[in-house]
């Protein structure tokens, strides 16, 4: 039963970190409802501000945005990247923050066809998600603002 | 000036309704996962002695001549090595069979002929010996073209697969058409994508250090995806397995593929 013993590793691995404290599973966070002004997110998810050093652990880490799956990032130390989406070098010298955000929460407002998932994305929209996901958001209100405040340094 | 609150539900499934299916066309050529495969695991795959997958077709060699309690083993029918199999029937794989009722896997074939031929217990799906059983007799039929059939009964089901093929799926919210019909030759990461073909299974994955057959590598993709997977004997498992072995037609089966 060697199968079966990957598949549950490979489910876990996906997980985000659960329990910090031990065995107790933390609640599900709540989602919090946003606002899409001309093709933009002016406020911070939740009213919370974003920490740059957390933001590039999030765009890196392959269990959490792992936007270096598909995109090109100024980060050092970094073997492998993606090469089906935009290098995302001096992206804030041509988006502003609220249009960052858009882009991070659910860029399917923008284009329906964008292959790019939906980080903050309304959980009832999802199709099928596995189920230690349902009604859950890709990446937590935190960590999306915490992403944003990275990208916006990348002038 | 547009404004929109997330919570205008009708709005968001208008969305999703609008860009739920995917339409890319299949890419042409086909060409095999051996193709987009790194050199070194291209080698090891050709060379028998370094293949990992030989293990699983030499532990499948020994369950079909192995002896169960009625005496019949696979071999009493089928020849030691599997020589009364005809290796274009296996090409055919997965077939229609209307008393079947449907779609039949060379897996779920294998299962049904231990159960009534050899009358043995059922095995679990992925179960080691069962996925070692396919990959023998899967790998009789390497070097054959992948034959799907395409008409008749099996058209309509083939279209059903095919449009879960290109269904956006869980958290990561792509389609398997997305990463495998408009993207192969680009990296994810470290890996090439590839197109998604099924002539390599049962292959040996470099990622897992198991084998997998081609069922067990679609739920590993929506696993990936974190959606959550069709059970081994749903219908959408079936038809998703039809659909991808439909587009192999063609391509040199390579069971034991080595894969990652
Ligand atoms: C599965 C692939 C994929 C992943 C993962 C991904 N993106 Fe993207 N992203 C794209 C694609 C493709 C585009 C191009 C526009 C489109 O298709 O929506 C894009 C566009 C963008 C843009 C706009 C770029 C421009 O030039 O206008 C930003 C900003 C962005 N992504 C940030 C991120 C961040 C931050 C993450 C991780 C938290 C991420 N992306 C993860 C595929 C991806
Ligand atoms: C986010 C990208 C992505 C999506 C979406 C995706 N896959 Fe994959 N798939 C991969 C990668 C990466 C590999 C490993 C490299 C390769 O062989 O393409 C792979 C491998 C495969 C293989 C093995 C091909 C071989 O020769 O080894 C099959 C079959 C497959 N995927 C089917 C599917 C199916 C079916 C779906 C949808 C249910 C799907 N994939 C969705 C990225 C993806």
């Amino acid at each position: 039963m060697k199968t079966v013993n990957t598949l549950i590793v490979l489910l876990f691995v996906g997980m985000p970190a659960m329990a910090e404290v031990e065995g107790v599973p933390p609640a599900p966070e709540t989602y919090c409802q946003w606002e899409m002004v001309n093709y933009a997110i002016p406020a911070p998810l939740c009213g919370l501000k974003g920490d740059v050093a957390n933001g590039i652990k999030v765009v890196s880490d392959g269990a959490k945005g792992n936007c270096l799956a598909c995109h090109q990032l100024p980060i050092e130390g970094i073997e492998a990247y993606g090469t089906i989406a935009p290098p995302l070098a001096g992206i804030a010298a041509r988006l502003t923050e609220a249009q960052l955000r858009l882009r991070v929460v659910d860029s399917r407002h923008l284009n329906p066809n964008s292959i790019m998932p939906g980080f903050y994305r309304d959980p009832s929209l999802i199709n099928r998600p596995a189920k230690s996901y349902e009604g859950k958001t890709f990446l937590s209100a935190q960590e999306v603002e915490d992403v944003i405040a990275y990208l916006v340094t990348l002038k | 000036m547009i404004t929109l609150t997330s919570s205008r539900l009708w709005m968001g499934s208008l969305l999703l309704a609008m860009s739920c299916y995917v339409s890319a066309d299949a890419p042409t050529p086909s060409k095999s996962g051996h193709e987009f495969v790194k050199d070194e695991t291209r080698e090891m795959q050709d060379d028998e002695f370094q293949n990992p997958g030989f293990i699983a077709v030499e532990a499948g060699r020994v369950l079909f001549n192995a002896k169960p309690a009625s005496g019949k083993s696979c071999a009493s029918c089928h020849g030691e090595a599997g020589e009364k199999l005809d290796v274009n029937n296996l090409a055919r794989y997965p077939i229609y069979d209307k008393a079947q009722g449907g779609i039949v896997r060379l897996q779920d074939k294998i299962m049904s002929c231990r159960e009534q031929q050899s009358g043995e217990a059922p095995l679990p799906a992925y179960d080691h010996d069962l996925l070692a059983l396919e990959t023998f007799v899967r790998h009789l039929a390497a070097g054959e073209h992948v034959n799907v059939q395409t008409d008749g009964d099996m058209a309509p089901l083939l279209k059903k697969g095919e449009e879960l093929y290109r269904t956006r799926f869980g958290l990561i919210d792509m389609s398997c058409a997305h990463c495998h019909d408009m993207y192969p030759g680009q990296m994810i990461r470290g890996q090439k994508i590839s197109q998604g073909q099924g002539n390599g299974f049962p292959a040996y994955r470099l990622d897992t250090g198991e084998m997998a057959n081609l069922d067990l590598r679609i739920k590993q993709c929506l696993t990936l995806m974190r959606a959550e997977p069709f059970a081994p004997d749903a219908e959408e498992s079936k038809l998703l397995g039809a659909y991808i072995m439909s587009r192999s037609n063609g391509l040199k089966i390579e069971t034991p593929a080595v894969r990652y």
